[in-house]
């Protein structure tokens, strides 16, 4: 499974919405319907299935899916 | 030598504050509350009543089952985050109330949600030393009275109420087997009551900034909660050489109920063996692991031998846990 399915199987788990409705511009607040607990316990998802540690400090820049598979791309090297 | 807990009680004010009372108050509403947090009410003190009061009542309740006269206890501790006073002690005024003119050295212990577990800890070391060989053990707050009701992300969740536990030494096995106590000060600002003490004396300006309520990060409470309470349990499990699997009841904190079930989930904690009173409670920082722990015991969930964790996690940030056999 390459990166962005990964991202969007935790995705789809985490928040409950259809893994093909999955597109990188979406918005985790406004167009996933997450909330800030929401996105929380989906970091530490993403930490757990990547094996890496995201600060507060870059949890809270990430808004869109696009976001977090282009910081995932950054932390680890062979991710995908 | 083992300790005990010989008797358990709980008191919660008449008035529940319903999340039809709170849409009053704040733009919220039921349904965000209940999706969100699982609350659907929380009991309120009344104007004349304060923390001391319902620690009273609850200790009453923990002496009579446990058939502990007031005269033999050697001791009583009172975990609080909202005392009386800030001097003297919560657990004065409940010596006063309990055991008038007796000279029983009573203090207050302050963990915040942790508070009881952090008190359990405390108590169980006296206990073995055999200077002590009954303590009066409560957990009570009187949290509404520090709520901002303009703070919608807070003031749903957090309602009053007390519970207590009667700890004894006694010969024979069984009873509290371990605790473990763990804080991180770094996230000191992640729960507070900035206002009201020697950094930011009450004044006006305090008052007006609201920094005499409670304030949360909510989302970075979440994340340490989470990771510490299951550290936290697996550390205590391994000490007394217990699987999660060998639980019969996980008494956790009623923070939220995500929390709950993020800790369930990665404990892998059957839900049926973690009670939960958060929908009619709220939570009661350090008064809602006594006060689950009663509800419980006086429901008959316990039997002798059980084996029985208890979970908490609170401002400071603190944590810790307890493994005991019930009996």
């Amino acid at each position: 499974m390459d990166l962005v399915e990964r991202v969007y199987a935790i995705v789809s788990e985490q928040l409950g919405v259809e893994k093909d409705s999955l597109v990188p511009e979406a918005n985790l607040l406004d167009d996933l319907g997450a909330d800030s607990l929401d996105v929380v316990e989906l970091v530490m998802a993403i930490e757990e299935e990547f094996a890496i540690e995201v600060p507060d400090a870059d949890a809270e820049n990430i808004r869109t899916l696009g976001d977090i598979t282009s910081y995932i791309e950054a932390r680890v090297e062979n991710a995908a | 030598m083992s300790i005990h807990i010989s008797g358990t009680g709980s008191a919660l004010p008449e008035r529940a504050l319903t999340n039809a009372d709170l849409e009053k108050l704040v733009e919220t509403s039921d349904e965000w509350i209940v999706t969100r947090t699982g609350i659907r009410e929380r009991r309120m003190m009344a104007p004349e009543e304060a923390t001391s009061d319902l620690v009273t009542r609850a200790g009453a309740r923990a002496l009579e089952m446990s058939g502990v006269r007031p005269q033999d206890i050697d001791l009583i501790i009172v975990a609080t985050c909202t005392p009386d006073t800030l001097t003297p002690s919560t657990a004065n005024y409940v010596q006063r109330n309990l055991c008038p003119g007796l000279s029983i050295p009573a203090f207050d212990v302050s963990a915040a949600c942790s508070g009881f577990v952090y008190g359990l800890g405390v108590a169980d070391a006296l206990l073995r030393t055999g200077d002590y060989r009954r303590i009066l053990l409560a957990g009570g707050e009187g949290l509404t009275r520090f709520m901002d009701y303009q703070e919608r992300t807070v003031c749903i969740l957090f309602g009053d109420g007390a519970g207590a536990a009667v700890v004894e030494r006694r010969e024979g096995p069984g009873g509290v087997r371990a605790t473990t106590l763990q804080s991180d000060g770094q996230f000191t600002d992640a729960i507070i009551i900035p206002g009201g003490g020697s950094r930011k004396p009450l004044s006006p300006y305090v008052l007006a900034q609201r920094e005499a309520f409670v304030k949360m990060k909510g989302a970075q409470v979440f994340k340490v909660a989470v990771q510490s309470m299951e550290r936290v349990a697996l550390d205590t499990l391994h000490k007394v050489g217990w699987k999660v699997g060998d639980l019969d009841h996980v008494i956790a904190h009623q923070a939220n109920k995500r929390i709950l079930d993020a800790v369930a989930e990665r404990l892998e904690i059957p839900r049926e063996k973690m009670p939960t009173n958060l929908a009619v409670r709220g939570n009661t920082s350090a008064a809602s692991v006594p006060i689950l722990l009663d509800e419980c015991n006086r429901a008959g969930r316990f039997r002798a031998g059980d084996k029985v964790l208890l979970l908490a996690f609170g401002a400071g940030l603190t944590w810790g846990a307890t493994a005991l056999e019930w009996g």
